[in-house]
């Protein structure tokens, strides 16, 4: 495959990996903010390329795994009222909510179809005026921009049987709050490449230089990772903080300023519940004011539930990057991909998956 | 002996999982599919026979060896690129009683058909289950066919049970992998999956992928011509690959170690796969079979599959290993290794 081959190039992996043994002198705990990158860790084990005394805490770019579960709770129950379509990409179907996912959803009569596009939940709207169709919207500022798009579209065209369920968060914010967390031990980021080229990279200038960690914008592919791992490490041994990017085939510094200003005209910032993290000022969008009656919250007005995790789980923690996903004392015991406890299990961007998955 | 004290329990040994309803997982062939078969069926059926968990039971009768099978196809769309679910239905129990050792001899056909169905497309489809039987060498004998009303079917379900004759000198089973075993696979995996998702509504891109539903039965054949070390034969159907390997490691508790490099997967089925975030080791095939040969044959067995049309890109893709003993491990392109687990639930399709 063209643009992709190129990237899991063995020969290439091997010279960059020479070199990162090279430049590393002492221990470096890094973190990949992405959940993508995780993965990609995992599925090559880039950890048999790399030396022992680089540590990667995992970060929490997993946009299933941070969807707060009273949000869940709301999808399920939008998706039992009667004439509702709820809508959703795949693996959001599998997250458990307080008392059930949106596959036992759909098995106890609700009316819940995966979509590869916003924009075919409006399709599903329009094949079905007398259905109120909701799209439950998650993700980070990658997928915001397509479902704005679903909204402003909806829009134009009149569609009054659309909403949006909006549980988007913002990737800054989130690793502002886990470095000033107290037993933080993050030394240096790999940012999240498919993040950035909505974002650009700008908004980690200020980052790098309050806490004087380096960032390294990183793609997905062995390649990208390890060129990222590469001008990290070679950042750190020299004592440097600077934001640089390894992922300049897709990412510029402006970003795609299409994309910014569709957001800037359908959402605003928020305050916004991370699951396993807790509360992050100003770490989401949520619909604003001019397209509100797009908004699913507004339209079923549900009330906030209080619902607990279990007390087994400890998501937060490898959300945070404290633990990694095999000091859970629930991992492989009582929590599988079959029956997960927690979302960074569920997710094929979670953590504890990616453990279980190709590495244990 | 074990002098330990023994404990006998009477609850199920198999945790029951959160479900108290069927899932669609539990019919996508993965680890869900085998707690419902396990905790619900092997409970209830349990017998020598049906615990040797294999493609059909092989059963003695009057000193001869039969292999017996059955399979249901409840297929969306019922056609798609290259078949129906009609020849699905002939060729998926051709190939299972085929990976028993078996000479396909007889079918059952039955069809649950629902109000409103086009008579002219279940001839379309009864045409294609003739073509397919015919090509296979196997006769269609005995038939059902029930009527439910509009609604509460899907336009045509499909059961067709099949027997066949085990021949005295095959010994075909999971239990018979041996460390050593060379793995080869009969040409490229993941094109009947991704064919059926390309096809399916609201998921249409273009493509020329089309499903590689065929009989084995007669590469099966050529095979057992090449080689009489013919441990073990599997059709890596629902839950592809990965899941039959885990399958197979697991029942005979042997290690099994693949190599992503060698295993055949087409350039735009690479592409659908990495658009859609599929691994296409856990995509289903219909006309595929994993062989496990002893090593001094493979090469043998190699050759033959290639001269045989459903076998032109067979390919060694592995060996079994006594070390990490029920484990599948991958070594991957770039020379590091992973473990390959079983598929858990359904393959879906990711966020970004």
């Amino acid at each position: 495959m063209k643009y992709i081959d190129e990237y899991r190039d063995k020969e290439l992996v091997e010279k960059i990996s020479t070199k990162i043994h090279k430049a590393t002198t002492k221990p470096w705990a890094i973190m990949e903010v992405c959940g993508g990158q995780t993965h990609s860790i995992m599925k090559y084990n880039l950890l048999e390329y790399l030396p022992s005394e680089i540590d990667f805490i995992h970060g929490p770019g997993c946009p299933v795994c941070v969807t707060p579960i009273e949000l869940i709770d709301k999808a399920i129950s939008i998706s039992l009222i009667k004439d509702v379509i709820l809508t959703s990409y795949g693996d959001m179907l599998r997250v458990p909510g307080s008392t059930m996912d949106l596959f036992q959803a759909k098995a106890k009569g609700a009316d819940v179809r995966i979509v590869f596009s916003p924009l075919d939940a409006i399709k599903v709207a329009t094949d079905n005026p007398l259905k109120k169709v909701v799209f439950f919207a998650v993700g980070f500022e990658t997928t915001a921009p397509a479902n704005a798009m679903a909204v402003v579209e909806a829009k134009r065209r009149n569609l009054t049987n659309f909403s949006l369920l909006a549980a988007h968060v913002l990737v800054p914010p989130a690793m502002e709050a886990i470095l000033s967390s107290q037993n933080s031990r993050i030394q240096g980021f790999i940012a999240a490449g498919h993040v950035c080229t909505v974002m650009g990279y700008k908004q980690y200038f200020p980052i790098a230089e309050k806490y004087k960690v380096p960032i390294v914008i990183g793609g997905f592919e062995p390649v990208d990772l390890m060129e990222a791992v590469y001008m990290l490490i070679s950042q750190l041994e020299s004592g440097t903080y600077s934001v640089e990017n390894a992922y300049s085939r897709v990412v510029t510094k402006e970003g795609n300023l299409h994309a910014q200003k569709v957001l800037e005209d359908v959402f605003e910032i928020s305050d916004q519940n991370w699951r396993g993290i807790g509360l992050i000022p100003n770490s989401g969008f949520k619909i604003n004011r001019s397209f509100e009656s797009f908004d699913a919250e507004k339209v079923f007005s549900l009330q906030n539930s209080k619902v607990s995790e279990s007390p087994l789980c400890m998501a937060g923690e490898v959300l945070q990057g404290h633990i990694k996903p095999t000091a859970c004392k629930a991992f492989l015991n009582i929590c599988t991909p079959e029956n997960p406890l927690g979302a960074p299990m569920v997710s094929s961007e979670g953590a504890c998956a990616a453990y279980f998955h190709y590495h244990k | 002996m074990n002098e330990e004290p023994v404990t006998y329990n009477l609850s199920c040994p198999v945790p029951h999982s959160r479900y108290d309803s069927i899932m669609m997982a539990h019919g996508g062939g993965g680890k869900l599919s085998q707690q419902l078969i396990q905790q619900v069926f092997y409970n209830a059926f349990a017998n020598d026979e049906l615990l040797v968990s294999h493609d059909g039971a092989m059963l003695s009768i009057n000193g001869g060896r039969l292999a017996f099978s059955t399979d249901s196809y409840v297929i969306q769309p019922i056609f798609f690129p290259g078949g129906n679910i009609g020849d699905l239905a002939i060729n998926g129990t051709v190939n299972d009683l085929a990976c028993c050792g078996a000479i396909p001899q007889y079918l059952s056909v039955g069809f649950i058909l629902e109000e409103g169905f086009p008579i002219s497309e279940l001839e379309r489809i009864a045409q294609s289950m003739k073509k397919a039987a015919n090509d296979a060498g196997i006769k269609i004998v005995t038939g059902d066919t029930k009527v439910v009303e509009r609604g509460k079917g899907d336009h045509v379900f499909i059961n067709t049970s099949g027997i066949g004759l085990i021949p005295d000198d095959r010994n075909i089973s999971p239990l018979n992998c041996q460390v050593g075993d060379v793995i080869i696979i009969n040409g490229t995996i993941a094109d009947h999956g991704i064919a059926i998702m390309s096809s399916r509504a609201g998921l249409e891109f273009e493509t020329t992928i089309q499903s590689d539903t065929c009989a084995l039965n007669g590469l099966v054949e050529e095979i057992f011509k090449a080689s009489k070390n013919i441990h073990v034969l599997r059709d890596p159907t629902r839950g592809g690959v990965a899941s039959a390997l885990n399958e197979i490691a697991q029942s005979s508790k042997t290690g099994i170690i693949i190599e992503e490099e060698k295993i055949p997967v087409k350039e735009d089925v690479k592409a659908a796969c990495e658009l859609l975030g599929f691994d296409p080791l856990y995509v289903a095939n219909e006309g595929k079979i994993l062989v496990f040969v002893a090593t001094d044959d493979a090469e043998k067995v190699l050759e033959a599959m290639k001269q045989h049309s459903a076998g032109k890109n067979a390919a060694i893709i592995g060996k079994v290993t006594s070390d990490y003993q029920n484990k599948v491990r991958m070594k991957t392109i770039l020379g590091s290794q992973r473990f390959v687990e079983m598929m858990s639930g359904e393959q879906l399709p990711r966020i970004c």
